[in-house]
Formats: C-alpha cells, structure tokens, sequence
C-alpha cells in the first residue's frame, strides 16, 4: 500500500460552467471521496479563463480529466458518468464495500 | 387541346425563368479572394482561395497536401502580411520545422516575429479513455486562442480527420466538426482543410460534407514509372475556375501549379524579323529571316545536321545580345559546344557571358509534365528571347504521341505570349511515327532536311514546307556543312536532272570553263537543247 500513499494529482480541465463540467466534477469528488480519502488533490482549470493551458496538456476535449500524479499521465474525456471506466482509466484500485 | 397550351404556357415560362437565372448568374461579381502566393495556383482560381471560408485539400498520402497548406500559411506572412496558424494533427511542430526548412521557408523566424503561430494538437488513442458526454470545446478554445495571439487571418487544420482515429464517438467529432467549420466561417478566417483521400469519396471520413466552398484535390500518379502529380479544382462556388488537371512540381522553392494550357489564340505577335544565322537560309525567306516569336520546326533523318542549324539560330541570337536557352535532350552541353566547334561555331562565348544556357537532359529521367514545368520554369527565369528543343523526337519516349504533343502546344502557346522564339528539331525516320507530321500544325515555319544519295555520295537537301505569312523559296536547295558553318547553296538544275555535291560541283565547274572558253559556243548549246 506504500505506492498508494502518495497524493494523487488530477486535474480537470473544463471551459465555464457547462452542464457536462458540472457534473465530471461532482462525479470526479464523488469518485475520489470513495476510493483515495484523504489521498487527493484535484485542481480544476477553467479555459475561458486560462486558454494558455489547453496546449500544455494536450487538451481538446472538454470535459478532460488529467492524472499528473503518479505517473504515467492518464486522460479521461466526458462527464465521467460511467464510474467504472473512470476508475479503470485511472488506475483506481476500488475500496470494497 | 386546352391543356396542351396550358402545358407549353408553363414551359415557356419555366424557360424564362431559366434564362433570367442564368443572366443575373453571369452578372454576379466573384467572391471576394485571397491569393495563396502559390505560384501558378492563383492564376487557375482566377485570384485565390475564397476569402474567409474554408477550402479543403486532399489526396492521397504523399501527394503534398501539407506542403500546399504550408505555402498558403507560410506566403501569406511574408508576401501578404497575414498572420497565420497552422494546427497540425499529424506531425509535430519540430518535424514540420524541419520537414519545410529545406523549401526554404523558416518558420521559425515567422514564428519569432508573430507571423505564425503552430499548434501540435496530440491524440493518442492509448492514453485517452472516453466516458460520457464531451465536446470539443478544448479545440476551439486551443484555436481561439493560437488565432487571438498574433492575430492570425489564415488558418490550416492538417489533417482534421486524425480525431476520427483517435475518439470513438463519431457522432460528437461530426457535430463538433460541423460547428468548427461554422465557427470559422463566422470569424471569417480563411482556411484550409486538409483531409486523406478515401475509396472512391474526396475524403476518408467525408469532410467535403462539411467544407462545401472550394475543394482542391492533388494527385500523385505513376504512368509507366514516371510520376507525375497534379491538381484539380474540384469545385469552387461561386466562381470561375479552370476545370482540367493542371500538373504540378515539388522543388526547392516550393509548389508550382502549371496553367499553361490558356488556349486562346488571342496573342500578341510581332512583325519584327530576326536572322535565321545562316545568311543564305535568311536570303530563302526573302533575305529577311523569321518573324519573331514564332515556331520552327526543322526535321530531318538521322544526321543531316539537324543540331547545327539550331545551334547558329542559338549563335545569331546571341550576336545580337539577346538570351537563348537549349533544352537538349541527347547530348551534354559539353558536346554540343565540341561539336559546333567543327563547324565554326564558338558557342562557348556566350555560355561564359551568360547570354546562353544549356540544359541537357534525359527524357525518360521524368514525365512529360513535369519536363513542360521544368522548361516553363527555366524559361521564367532566364527570360531568353529564343529557346531551342533539341530534339523532341525523344520525348516520345516519354509519352503517347498525342501527349507529347498537347505538351508541346503549350510550350509554344506559353512562348508566343511571351514573345519568345521557338526552334525544335524532329528527327523523321520510319519509325518515330513522323512525329514532324503531328507537330507541323503548331509550327510557323517547318524546314525540312533530306538526305539525297546519288552517284555513290550522300549529300543533304533542304526545303521550306511551310512559313506562315512570309514570301519564301519554294526550291530544294542543297545543304553544306563546312568548317566554315553552314550554308545553303541552289543545286544545278539541267539536262540531267537535279544534281548535288561532287555532281553539281563538276557541273558548275564545266559551266564556268564553258562560260570563260568562248560565249558563243555555250550559247550554241543553249539553243541546241532548246
């Protein structure tokens, strides 16, 4: 479990506050909540504000969730509504319940 | 019966309406343009790229898509003054740098200077997971913003179609792309898409769907091992355009688009005579030589000095301080010179005082088009006021007859515009299909070579076959080619027929002794015969 206790770096990129943003971060929370309790650091980056930023990351998709940390990085395109997908993606081990 | 010319009523009506359609069609200005500064592109779109819309480019892979898309960022930050961005899907800004530094173009300066701005957009399939709902907002905010920061009036998308490789949802992309294309339509950039042909559609993944103004599709085909590429305008609304396959060429400097074939026959022509450089040939054309800016065919089986007379027209026109370029296709330059040597000729001169260029090469080393852009090229360049095909027998090789002929149609048709002489040589034997025939139509002037073998020596004939609009000797007249350089002197007509060479000397001779040993006895013999 020593890997695990790093904090986890994601970092989602969105552009104003659309529907589709909305609910990728209240399910990205939802997800993190569950599965990396206290382990997780999510940074939201808005494109309308900070365009600049879209290139860094490769961005050009909106919603896109990025795993900065532990690497590799990772993407996630849309509203995460499958959580699933979302926690295969990331590489998530889930916590039994 | 009544409804008969009810019928008619309708469909003459119908036929006005048509024609009034049609007449205000013609009336119609032509959309606003930008030029791309490709050359030769602007002159078959009659003036550039539809002006702030989007234009697709395509064809299959290495067919220089990106390239073209390249030029028009590229040239309209250093011709025009306007910015551009180039956002590429395939290759990477590095690559790309490094891919069009050896055109020339430094894109990395355009960049330092705000005059270009490129965007690498990444899409890794591996490294991406899709789930829900998602747009492309990302793009456009990534474009947006690439645009905003120089200011940017052009805009590349090469190659779009990638984020069809790398997302799943297909209905999104199309959406998103649908709206891109709006979008960009409404900032009124002029753009060009570039997309990868499919099987039997313009696109792979139907772009032409989406970009509905002007699509240009390029070409690389192979023809019996020699590749040619080519460009089309397969539509272009709103506007006229030239509708054939225009070859194109690659080089050091970029595209060139050839619009050669402007078939009109509406030139310019001179009634300015130049000297043939054999003075006894000039004295044929009524002591005055060729018009300028014509045609001249001379043809001739193998070895009847076919190269020697070209080489004095090239000599006479550089006596008279102008430029000549030869286009050789069997011997190096360093021959020819040797060559003419023999004949007196010291072309070596005028190659060393930049009045005459040679260009010696094989026709098999490309395809008929790319030799017609080459010359074109050449004689943009140098802007000789003669230009020599020695010979274009060979090009045959190359291409089917009636090729090689179109092709030469437009060498002509491009040198007469221009003002330029053109002197082209045929060898005509059984075999080559009497290429002269075929090209004769072209031609002003066909002067004709033959070789005449009597009492055991071959000796070389030459005649006029034509010469549009100017008096000429209509006389076979035996050709000789000494140390001295050419020349053309009248064969001896009497009793025994035409005579040539030793014949004719001898006749000559006995004439002259005959005229010196006493008149009255000549003239007893004169009437004699009669």
């Amino acid at each position: 479990m020593a890997k695990q206790e790093k904090t986890w770096e994601l970092r989602l990129y969105v552009a104003g506050k659309t529907p589709k943003s909305v609910a990728a971060l209240n399910n990205l929370k939802k997800y993190c909540e569950t599965h990396l309790k206290g382990i997780y650091r999510i940074e939201v980056i808005d494109l309308l504000v900070q365009p600049q930023l879209a290139e860094g990351d490769q961005i050009f998709a909106i919603p896109t969730l990025v795993r900065k940390v532990p690497e590799p990085i990772r993407k996630i395109i849309g509203d995460l509504s499958n959580e699933e997908k979302v926690l295969v993606g990331l590489n998530i081990r889930p916590v039994k319940q | 019966m009544g409804i008969n010319f009810f019928k008619n009523c309708i469909s003459i009506i119908f036929i006005i309406l048509i024609y009034r359609a049609l007449f205000q069609f013609n009336r119609m200005k032509s959309i606003p343009k930008i030029k791309t500064g490709i050359n030769g592109l602007d002159e078959i779109t009659e003036g550039g790229l539809p002006e702030g819309r989007p234009t697709l480019v395509c064809g299959g892979p290495g067919c220089g898509k990106t390239l073209l898309a390249m030029e028009f960022v590229v040239k309209g930050a250093a011709l025009y003054n306007e910015p551009g961005v180039f956002m590429a899907f395939e290759e990477k800004a590095e690559e790309l740098t490094a891919n069009v530094a050896s055109l020339g173009f430094d894109l990395e300066k355009l960049q330092k200077n705000k005059m270009l701005r490129l965007d690498y957009v990444q899409i890794e399939r591996s490294e991406i997971e899709e789930t829900g709902e998602y747009d492309l907002e990302g793009l456009f905010i990534r474009l947006e913003h690439a645009i905003n920061s120089i200011g940017a009036k052009r805009v590349v998308l090469d190659t779009i179609e990638n984020l069809f490789a790398g997302l799943t949802n297909q209905g999104i992309i199309r959406a998103e792309l649908r709206r891109l294309f709006r979008w960009l339509k409404d900032r009124e950039l002029t753009t060009i898409v570039t997309g990868e042909r499919g099987e039997g559609t313009l696109t792979r993944h139907g772009l032409e769907e989406y970009v509905s103004d002007c699509v240009i599709l390029l070409d690389h085909r192979i023809i019996d091992q020699i590749s040619t590429r080519r460009l089309r305008i397969v539509k272009y609304r709103g506007s006229i355009h030239g509708t054939n396959e225009y070859p194109f060429l690659i080089d050091e400097e970029g595209i060139t688009v050839l619009p050669v074939t402007s078939l009109k026959l509406d030139k310019n022509v001179s009634s300015q005579r130049i000297s043939t450089g054999i003075p006894s040939l000039d004295e044929m054309f009524g002591g005055k030589g060729f018009f300028r800016a014509s045609s001249i065919l001379v043809s001739g089986s193998a070895g009847t000095g076919k190269t020697s007379v070209a080489s004095s027209f090239a000599d006479a026109t550089c006596r008279r301080k102008e430029k000549c370029i030869f286009f050789a296709f069997e011997e190096s330059p360093q021959q020819i010179i040797r060559n003419m040597r023999s004949i007196g000729l010291n072309l070596d001169q005028y190659v060393r005082k930049k009045l005459l260029e040679f260009h010696s090469f094989r026709p098999g080393l490309y395809g008929l088009e790319m030799h017609l852009a080459s010359m074109y090229k050449l004689v943009k360049k140098f802007k000789p006021q003669t230009v020599i095909l020695d010979p274009i027998t060979n090009l045959v090789s190359v291409g089917l007859l009636n090729e090689v002929n179109s092709m030469l149609l437009r060498l002509v048709d491009y040198l007469q515009t221009e003002g330029i002489t053109l002197m082209l040589t045929a060898l005509n034997s059984g075999t080559t299909e009497h290429i002269d025939e075929n090209v004769s139509s072209l031609v002003d002037v066909w002067l004709l070579v033959k070789e005449v073998e009597s009492n055991g020596e071959r000796n070389r004939a030459l005649y006029i076959m034509k010469s549009r609009g100017m008096k000429h000797s209509k006389e076979v007249r035996e050709f000789i080619i000494s140390s001295k350089g050419l020349e053309i002197v009248e064969v001896y007509r009497g009793q025994e027929g035409v005579l040539t060479g030793s014949a004719r000397e001898a006749k000559q001779r006995e004439a002259i002794s005959a005229r010196r040993n006493g008149r009255g006895q000549f003239k007893k013999t004169v009437k004699k015969t009669k």
